[in-house]
């Protein structure tokens, strides 16, 4: 195998390599560079935990080259530090916390870098957008309520608010005697 | 997981790719966005030699209409369908199926082409461009041919494409204000189809009822002749012979071939 010349921007810095072809861009960033927010779970396209920004647009890093990252820009979740170097100042990481948009943290920089490319897309998100802007990324804790409700405040939402309009939409998703959360 | 190592090209052109393929034929594979191709890498199932990347050639990426029909190029994103405002005016199906695949990360790489030349019966867009009658144009440096949707899936995962050729449009019927509707069954969400219905102006595409995308010949033909909805919709598995797999039985896909079409066809009714 010959290895090839790759130059991508990463969280801003160029890094240049010589790789080879069959390397995945998900273990070019963890080891390679060494950012390790970037993790590995299914390895199959289905769980979303690698989600990365490439050129601004979520991507799963375990099924992108690393030559196909060429001459582009990829974001992980080091990058949203932003000046501070803190990635907690960041609106979508900030929400996260806020709203407890965790538990064990696994997918989390996934579930990060997805919202954050979700809001890029579509700055004006409703919770049937989240929901289904997050159709990618799986939480094996199962803790989507408050991932939804942290999308919903990253894009400026009243997450209550937005929970109740949905809630009410649509009779059939509301089981009998649901509780809509007004008062509780 | 890891592919068998492989050689990387990738050219500034249709021309280049084309001479690349003549030079290694079936050795070489073609890559877009690579989300039908990676995942079998990386399983082992291929291992090509060498992966001829066009995922960024402009010359394939582009959405316009051209007399009556729409002229896709085959490294057109499955986002750039989904988005397409041309698309949404002029053959809504399309954007309408192109939604349903995967999940937003996987939209923003896959591409029609490269979804058409896999040629899994089980995916979506397929089936679709086989109801919408479309054309998928073939070049290689002996030229370029039109081949109907309707002869292009040949056996499971094989299609009518030579090795040195590539596909370069996907050329789709103006369908306007023509009724359609996309019933995808699934169990869980990011997965592919059960069983899925494509139906456009009467005319009704098969999702993962056989070993390649299908038409329900005979349901188009009840239509024809003006026979009800209910009545066209209970001949949808006629001449089927879907697979068996831990999602259901063949017997159970044909059941569920029927009810999604008799839904297809009253949505498109609607519309």
């Amino acid at each position: 195998m010959t290895g090839v010349k790759v130059e991508i921007t990463v969280n801003g810095r160029t890094t240049t390599d010589e790789v080879e072809p069959r390397l995945l861009l998900a273990h070019y960033l963890r080891e390679n560079l060494g950012l390790k927010a970037t993790n590995i779970g299914c390895d199959t396209t289905s769980c979303g935990a690698c989600t990365v920004l490439l050129d601004g647009e979520s991507v799963k890093s375990c099924t992108v080259l690393a030559v196909q990252a060429d001459q582009l820009a990829v974001t992980t979740m080091e990058g949203l530090a932003g000046e501070s170097g803190d990635s907690l100042d960041h609106p979508v990481t900030a929400a996260f916390r806020a709203e407890h948009g965790l538990q064990c943290g696994f997918c989390t920089p996934g579930m990060v870098m997805a919202v954050t490319g979700l809001i890029a897309e579509n700055p004006d998100l409703d919770e049937r957008a989240v929901r289904e802007g997050l159709e990618g990324n799986l939480c094996r804790c199962t803790g989507y309520h408050n991932i939804v409700r942290a999308a919903l405040v990253a894009a400026g939402k009243d997450p209550d608010a937005e929970q109740e309009i949905e809630a009410l939409s649509d009779d059939a998703r509301t089981a009998p005697g649901f509780s809509v959360g007004s008062g509780a | 997981m890891i592919p068998v190592g492989f050689e990387y090209a990738r050219p500034d052109s249709v021309d280049g790719a084309l001479a690349l393929l003549a030079e290694h034929g079936d050795e070489a594979t073609i890559m877009a966005g690579g989300h039908s191709l990676l995942p079998v890498m990386k399983l082992r199932l291929a291992a090509p030699e060498l992966i001829v990347d066009i995922g960024r050639l402009r010359e394939l990426n582009y959405i316009r209409v051209d007399g009556d029909e729409v002229a896709i190029g085959a490294a057109t994103r499955h986002h750039d369908v989904e988005v397409s405002d041309v698309l949404a005016t002029e053959v809504p199906l399309l954007p309408a199926v192109a939604r349903t695949v995967g999940d937003p990360q996987v939209r923003h790489r896959g591409t029609i082409g490269g979804s058409l030349a896999h040629g899994d019966p089980a995916s979506d867009l397929p089936a679709a461009v086989l109801a919408l009658d479309a054309t998928i144009v073939l070049r290689s440096p002996r030229g370029e041919r039109k081949v109907p949707a309707t002869e292009f899936w040949t056996a499971v995962f094989t299609t009518a494409k030579e090795p040195d050729e590539l596909i370069v449009e996907i050329r789709v019927p103006r369908t306007g204000n023509a009724g359609w509707a996309y019933e995808k069954f699934t169990r869980r969400a990011n997965d592919w189809a059960i069983v899925a219905v494509a139906v456009v102006d009467g005319r009704v595409g098969l999702v993962n009822m056989g070993s390649t995308p299908l038409r329900a010949s005979a349901t188009e033909a009840a239509l024809a002749e003006g026979r009800s909805i209910a009545d066209a919709a209970a001949l949808a598995a006629e001449g089927t012979e879907p697979p068996t797999d831990t999602a259901g039985t063949p017997d159970y896909r044909r059941n569920l071939a029927r009810v999604l079409t008799r839904r297809a066809l009253e949505t498109a009714a609607g519309r």
